[in-house]
């Protein structure tokens, strides 16, 4: 198991998973990781599960200490890592040796970097996610950021993972820019706004204020008109929301907004750019760009098809490293039989091979069916 | 009109649909929005997320790889008017045990004069009523109630409190709500509950649900620190 100690808590650096559903009906913020991208990239470098829990760092990283022999991988922003003083890249998975220290020294490029480990990070789970909503004390560890002195684990062993050094082939690492393009659809309220408050919207530059934080941006730039005023009758507030209040600002609702709200929202940014507004600085210029629906579900579809080629690279290299078969036979009545894991790897063979991959590897999971009965099957070999 | 003829299917950007029943707050426009709440819990549609009921809408969030907004919106058309009758079902009142005033309900006084009525015609109006939850929002828990009588509506404070304590009742305009949780606010408190309205390991986590009615209980202190010990007895 990857374990480590907190010995500086850095800025802001909290538990997020993929976010808490099916609970805003009671008024439960989402939350999660503000960059979604990252977080599942960090995670299927791993070949961990996408919605395992994940360390969201901000700005400032923390200086952790890691009690074993550790892996673990970095994507997102660039704050300059180091383990035992040596730079070492983002978007990658790396070693960390005993009693290794990994420290940040700033942000070079972006505002959050996301920390994976083996099995995801083992907090309880709290309606249904690890995400930490500091709002209301909920989730991750006791509801807050991580502090001096706490200690964290990864749900399973070092060995089931992709080897140290797997990384995002750079054609797909996105570019972080102070200055980005966002791309926003139009409403569900944009008939509250006039003509020259839709214009005033789309052709200006509006700056990402110091008020921004996990719940909302607060951009400033010219002031967007309405028709007849700001407030309309709360209603369900969608990731990426563009609020527009009576001065005529606009803010962007984030993985912490409120479930509901009462001001006019103008659009809202698409699912593929939110990760532009979660790594933008305070003082970064943002440009709202109009597009179409259909637009918008391709982006969705081409950042997929990123994830699953990192997922597949991932698993790939993983397979490699045990390709020399695990050294498990199973029997099944008097016959060795192929066992394939649950990504299609396979960890039993009919003939006997043995691998120097015992050494990495010690358990193992697997369904295997006959026409009767379907098996889930654990194994674990004994040190 | 309160409940449009027909509702709209508004783009809440590219993974969310909002279905408005309405524009007002109005029992028969959120019946809708509940009623069409359960049938997608019944029925599934594929790729749905997750919900948000709210006073005249529901929004839903979907996969828009497993259905675009144009088939997710022609399956909640005929999914719509299925099975529940949420107008017909059995509301549940749930009653609210309050100890109205003191340092509980720092701004009674205020609200009495500002209304030209004795504190305890306050009390008997704001505990007389029965309140419709419409919808869960703001905080965790945290109940937006209709039915409060005009005679006890209040303006909101000019600046917000820091911290006002969980289970503190209030008003603010034509509204009364509980705080469920600690938060910053600024709505007029007129008293406190000692119930918990929110409790993340219970399940379902609020209380309260949308559809509930919902009752005000005046008691008294010892009344209170009876309650409240037996709610943190966990």
């Amino acid at each position: 198991m990857t374990e480590f100690e907190v010995l500086e808590p850095g800025l802001l650096t909290t538990i997020q998973d993929l976010g808490r559903r099916y609970h805003q009906v009671y008024g439960v913020p989402v939350s999660g990781a503000m960059d979604g991208y990252a977080s599942r990239i960090a995670n299927n470098l791993l070949c961990n599960d996408a919605g395992d829990a994940v360390l969201e760092i901000t700005l400032i990283g923390p200086k952790l200490r890691f009690h074993g022999d550790s892996v673990i991988a970095l994507a997102g922003a660039d704050l300059a890592p180091r383990i035992n003083g040596k730079p070492v890249e983002t978007w990658k998975v790396l070693k960390v040796p005993a009693n290794g220290v990994l420290t940040f020294d700033g942000p070079l490029k972006g505002t959050r970097v996301y920390q994976a480990v083996p099995g995801g990070i083992g907090t309880p789970l709290v309606m249904d996610s690890r995400s930490t909503y500091m709002g209301a004390r909920l989730g991750g560890l006791h509801g807050r950021s991580l502090k001096q002195g706490d200690v964290l684990t990864g749900r399973t062993d070092n060995s089931l993972v992709s080897p140290i050094g797997t990384s995002v082939p750079i054609e797909h690492i996105p570019e972080i820019l102070k200055n980005p393009q966002v791309r926003t659809l139009m409403g569900p309220q944009d008939d509250a706004f006039t003509e020259n408050g839709i214009s005033t919207f789309l052709s200006s530059t509006y700056t990402v204020s110091q008020l921004s934080d996990r719940v909302g941006y607060r951009l400033e730039g010219p002031a967007i008109e309405h028709k007849y005023g700001a407030d309309i009758l709360s209603d369900g507030i969608p990731f990426g929301a563009i609020q527009v209040s009576g001065n005529g600002q606009p803010v962007v609702l984030m993985a912490d907004r409120g479930v509901t709200g009462g001001y006019t929202k103008i659009g809202v940014v698409i699912t593929a750019d939110i990760w532009k507004i979660a790594q933008a600085l305070p003082g970064d210029q943002i440009k709202f760009v109009s597009t179409n629906y259909a637009d918008a579900v391709k982006a969705i579809s081409d950042w997929e098809e990123t994830i699953g080629i990192v997922r597949d690279l991932a698993i790939a290299d993983r397979a490699d490293k045990i390709r020399s078969g695990s050294g498990v036979r199973i029997m099944a009545e008097g016959e060795y039989i192929e066992v394939f894991d649950d990504d299609g790897v396979q960890i039993a063979t009919k003939e006997n091979i043995t691998g120097n991959s015992l050494k990495t590897r010690r358990m193992f999971k697997a369904t295997v069916s006959d026409e009767t009965y379907t098996f889930d099957i654990d194994i674990e070999k004994s040190a | 009109m309160n409940v449009y003829d027909k509702p709209k299917y508004l783009v809440a950007g590219d993974s969310a649909v909002v279905v408005e029943f309405g524009n007002a707050i109005d029992p028969t426009a959120n019946n809708l929005v509940n009623q069409l709440m359960l049938n997608i819990e019944n029925k599934r549609p594929d790729g749905v997320l997750d919900m948000v009921p709210s006073y005249r809408s529901l929004m839903i969030y979907y996969d828009p790889l497993i259905n675009s907004f144009e088939q997710l919106v022609n399956q909640l058309k005929e999914i719509k008017g299925l099975d529940n009758d949420f107008s017909k079902r059995e509301f549940r009142t749930v009653e609210i045990p309050t100890l109205y005033g003191g340092e509980m309900g720092p701004d009674l006084s205020f609200v009495a004069e500002h209304n030209e009525l004795s504190i305890e015609q306050v009390i008997e109006i704001h505990s007389g009523a029965e309140y419709r939850v419409y919808m869960l929002g703001f905080s965790p828990g945290f109940p937006y109630l209709g039915g409060m009588p005009e005679s006890i509506e209040t303006p909101r404070l000019s600046s917000p409190r820091t911290l006002i304590p969980a289970g503190s009742v209030g008003i603010a305009e034509k509204q009364t709500g509980i705080y469920p949780n600690a938060s910053p606010g600024g709505w007029r408190l007129i008293g406190k509950t000692p119930i918990k309205l929110f409790d993340p390991e219970a399940y379902p986590p609020a209380l309260l649900q949308p559809g509930d009615h919902v009752k005000f209980v005046p008691i008294d202190e010892e009344t209170f620190d009876k309650l409240k010990t037996s709610f943190n007895g966990d």
